[in-house]
């Protein structure tokens, strides 16, 4: 099958006596003279009617899958219109035996299953109950992590310390650089957007206020969980999707290793007492961008700045902030690894756990965050 | 083992169908296991074999039907007391399913660091036992992404034998092996059977060691969804009137056949 000239595939349909006769003549290379279409092959049986269909392949010069794809619909289209039969004696025979593998394999697939179309209102529902049904699970995973903490934490589940720690390290150590980018950042802003405002009124130093307040009490616990929905809780869902795929989780079930203590719990344990330490360390940068940038657009002395901000700044908020990022910490873990563990087994799906992993977190923090400012402000504190 | 022993049934499975949502695998499928046997598990491919295994180990709960484990019902059993009864199988999967995070000696040590009180030192040495079983001592250190996928799954087997299972399930433990590596695992598999007295059921395409090592069971049938044959393959190739075990049995007979004239 080299370069050389070709002549376009023909074929015509001859009627003698009772048979009727496929002439086959050029050159039926799928790539270089095109594959013929379905209607060709219909209209060269509907042409042929019925009786014997002999198929002559005396004028056939070069070819390939071309051929076999236009003799298979036609072979087709015959058995669907009853009554003729297709003669191909005269047909090169490894195009025979080719057209004799396709029968084999479209009569195996026969009864394949029918993909049905459903209506609107049919997948609306479908979401509803779907989506209550993961409500249900991700509850009960809050659940069994409440109740199977203690457990691990005293030794007597499957989980190993040195997941724990390894996990730790990585979600904490790993994390440093950018909590402190994002957080000295936020902490530059509030100090700009303060100054500006405040300076009108020559109350240039309640920037330390704003700065303390909004940092302690709010801006490094929400953004630290942010930056580990992104980095963190994403991870999770795609390592444990992954295994997922691999079959991995299934040999854990296997060897009677239970998934959720054996990989969701050390998770869940790295994150909650890694996301406080995280959350001090934003504050501190937080607070230093905040200080850096009231000095230097404010006509305040450094210990005035100080001062004010020691006294905005009572401990309660920081225990406030604390709470908060415990409380995300858990959420982010949960969500990463409750979605990594309820994804499907192939690549796509790790992509989309990863995707939706780092959604539900951040909603899940900024929704929490919001619960936590309307109950402590009903609390009074 | 006493003669009375050795017809006691391990595993009963009665009327078991597995379905993926509305579609049906495999319909109304009784069958034993008997102690000491090692018992196949036959088909074209995509007939349901690993689908059959896995109701089988208690990975998908079966849409009818029971499992018996040593006389008592798998599904029936609390999630705890099934994780014991889990505890008596070895599972080599299909894909070998090696955890990738660990390299392959942590792979085998884990199930023995979770479920044995033995120190480290003898760990390594049952990791280095198991590994060399199967022809890998070398690899304790690599990755499993390192590996060929031979040795992955060799290095899957030394993982599911860790426990020294008394109900080692294998999924096409062969596939993808090299004749002689392949051999040794058939001599493998006996060992565990007759040697140590592990009640083995194994998936396997490869006509040869489905000849050399089976002596019990079961073929499944993919268009109709059902078993059509049931016996040892030897048995099954010598006197199974069945066109579709016939035609699968056959390969095998026309191979060796070939190999003999072309040898002759």
């Amino acid at each position: 099958m080299n370069g050389g000239p070709l002549h376009p595939p023909e074929w015509t349909v001859q009627h003698r006596g009772p048979d009727t006769v496929l002439r086959l003549a050029g050159d039926w290379i799928a790539c270089r003279t095109g594959v013929r279409s379905p209607a060709d092959a219909r209209r060269t049986v509907d042409e042929a009617g019925n009786g014997t269909l002999r198929i002559d392949c005396a004028q056939l010069g070069q070819w390939d899958c071309g051929l076999v794809v236009f003799l298979r619909m036609v072979r087709d289209r015959a058995r669907a219109a009853t009554g003729i039969r297709i003669d191909d004696a005269a047909v090169p025979q490894a195009a025979r035996q080719l057209l004799a593998l396709t029968a084999a394999a479209t009569s195996a697939t026969h009864g394949s299953r029918k993909v049905a179309h459903k209506s609107i209102a049919v997948r609306a529902g479908e979401n509803v109950l779907r989506a209550g049904k993961e409500v249900g699970l991700a509850t009960a995973l809050v659940g069994e992590s409440a109740l199977r903490a203690p457990v691990a934490l005293a030794g007597r589940a499957r989980t190993r310390a040195v997941d724990v720690l390894q996990l730790a390290g990585e979600a904490g150590f790993g994390a440093l650089l950018i909590v402190a980018i994002c957080n000295g950042l936020v902490g530059d802003i509030l100090a700009f957007i303060g100054a500006v405002q405040f300076r009108r009124f020559g109350a240039g130093i309640y920037v330390a206020d704003l700065v303390g307040i909004a940092m302690v009490r709010e801006m490094a616990a929400v953004m630290t969980a942010i930056v580990m929905a992104g980095r963190t809780g994403g991870a999770y869902a795609a390592h444990i999707a992954t295994m997922q795929g691999n079959e991995e989780i299934d040999a854990l079930k296997t060897f009677g290793i239970p998934p959720f203590d054996f990989l969701v719990l050390p998770r869940v344990l790295a994150l909650v007492t890694m996301m406080p330490l995280l959350y001090l360390y934003g504050c501190a940068v937080g607070l230093l961008g905040g200080y850096v940038v009231g000095i230097a657009t404010l006509n305040i002395t450094s210990s005035a700045f100080l001062v004010e901000l020691q006294e905005a700044v009572a401990g309660r908020q920081f225990a406030i902030g604390l709470v908060k990022s415990l409380a995300f910490g858990a959420l982010v873990a949960l969500a990463g690894c409750h979605i990594g563990l309820r994804a499907g087994r192939s690549a796509a799906e790790v992509g989309r756990a990863a995707t939706s992993a780092v959604v539900a977190g951040i909603i899940g923090v900024i929704a929490l965050d919001a619960l936590f400012t309307a109950c402590t402000n009903a609390m009074g504190i | 083992m006493s003669r009375d022993e050795s017809l006691l049934s391990r595993l009963e499975v009665r009327n078991l169908t597995v379905a993926f949502g509305t579609n049906v695998v495999q319909r109304d499928l009784s069958f034993e296991v008997r102690a000491h046997s090692i018992f196949a598990v036959m088909g074209g491919s995509g007939c349901g074999k690993s689908t059959v295994l896995k109701a089988m180990i208690g990975l998908l709960s079966p849409a009818t039907g029971t499992v018996l484990v040593d006389g008592e019902d798998y599904e029936a059993a609390g999630e705890r007391r099934r994780i014991e009864i889990r505890r008596r199988f070895g599972v080599l999967s299909q894909g070998g399913a090696l955890w990738s995070s660990m390299t392959v000696g942590e792979n085998v040590a884990l199930p023995l660091q979770m479920f044995t009180l033995f120190d480290a030192s003898s760990i390594r040495a049952l990791v280095d036992l198991k590994l060399a079983l199967v022809g890998l001592e070398s690899a304790a250190e690599k990755m499993p992404s390192e590996l060929s996928g031979g040795m992955r799954k060799r290095a899957a087997l030394a993982r599911a034998l860790a426990l020294d299972p008394d109900i080692p399930f294998f999924d096409e433990p062969s596939a993808g092996l090299d004749p002689i590596t392949s051999n040794r695992l058939d001599d493998l598999i006996l060992e565990l059977s007759s040697g140590l007295g592990a009640t083995v059921v194994i998936v396997t395409h490869e006509l040869p060691s489905l000849f050399a090592i089976c002596d019990d069971g079961i073929f499944l049938d993919g268009e109709t969804g059902r078993a059509i044959a049931r016996g040892a393959p030897r048995s099954l190739r010598d006197g199974c009137g069945d066109p579709t075990v016939r035609a699968f049995m056959e390969r095998g007979r026309r191979a060796t056949d070939a190999a003999r004239g072309t040898g002759s």
